[in-house]
């Protein structure tokens, strides 16, 4: 039997469904998967729904329930890949010299951000989408988990299955590359 | 190479710190190591600046889901509720 009086099912998809659609698309950006997976929460919501407490609101729950479900697709799509990761690492042209120093042409820039509020710069968050979509599918899930929710490094290693050594090579590359990307595209 | 010179060349190194403390936190040796190299090394002080600002940005990002206007359409939304209805009346 449903706890009707904390949940109210019948309003679910007014109150919530565009919330966690932009929820997932923000986080994964597949359309269709982001449909599938605003479907899925729902159906998941209403089997446990005689779990829910209220401890928490309604949306809160159910945005709990989707953010599970994207872990599972990070994990999905960067499961097989760990053995790639070096070879990732190779395509990527090399930023320094091996003494350390920062090859010329690698040299960062001044974009004309760094001052100027980048947080509202439309055209700069669309670039900067842009070069995330570049990074191979386990950097990308790495670098999401961490700044998404700030997942704790100990948790996105098991979830992932990336060791912890591993884990701050691609924190260090996934920059790097973003950064590099980010310079290229805008000035 | 003596051990200042190795702080002072690498970059490399440097921009590793930089990560580490933006999402974690340095030893003291570390800061330390750090701050001499940024000191002499104004490349690795742009890359400073801008990979907390990129973090900056990147959270914003993810926050802004509520005013991003990402919405489904209305037919999708009518299957769905019919979809809800069906298995709450099974039960």
């Amino acid at each position: 039997m449903l706890a009707t009086s904390l949940l109210n099912p019948h309003k679910w998809v007014d109150n919530h469904a565009d919330y966690l659609y932009a929820y997932a698309i923000s986080r994964i950006s597949d359309d269709e998967q982001a449909r599938d997976l605003v479907q899925e929460v729902f159906l998941a919501a209403l089997e446990k729904a005689d779990k829910f407490e209220g401890k928490s609101s309604e949306r809160t729950w159910l945005t709990a329930i989707l953010k599970n479900k994207i872990i599972d697709i990070y994990r999905k799509r960067s499961s097989g890949l760990n053995n790639t990761v070096k070879a990732a690492e190779k395509e990527q042209e090399d930023f320094f010299y091996e003494d350390g120093h920062w090859r010329e042409e690698h040299y960062p820039r001044e974009m004309g951000i760094e001052d100027n509020d980048p947080l509202h710069n439309k055209e700069f968050n669309q670039v900067l989408q842009r070069c995330m979509k570049k990074l191979p599918e386990l950097w990308l899930a790495v670098f999401t988990m961490k700044h998404m929710e700030d997942e704790s490094t100990e948790s996105i290693c098991t979830e992932l299955k990336v060791s912890s050594a591993n884990f701050w090579v691609i924190i260090h590359r996934t920059k790097l590359n973003l950064r590099a990307c980010l310079q290229k595209t805008w000035i | 190479m003596g051990p200042l010179k190795k702080i002072i060349y690498n970059c490399k190194r440097a921009t590793f710190l930089i990560e580490k403390k933006l999402i974690d936190r340095l030893t003291i040796r570390e800061k330390m190591e750090l701050r001499i190299h940024l000191f002499g090394c104004s490349v690795c002080r742009v890359f400073d600046k801008q990979s907390a600002l990129i973090n900056q940005m990147v959270q914003q990002l993810f926050k802004s889901t509520k005013d991003s206007g990402a919405h489904l359409d209305d037919i999708f939304k009518q299957e769905l509720q019919h979809r809800i209805e069906d298995e709450l009346n099974k039960n």
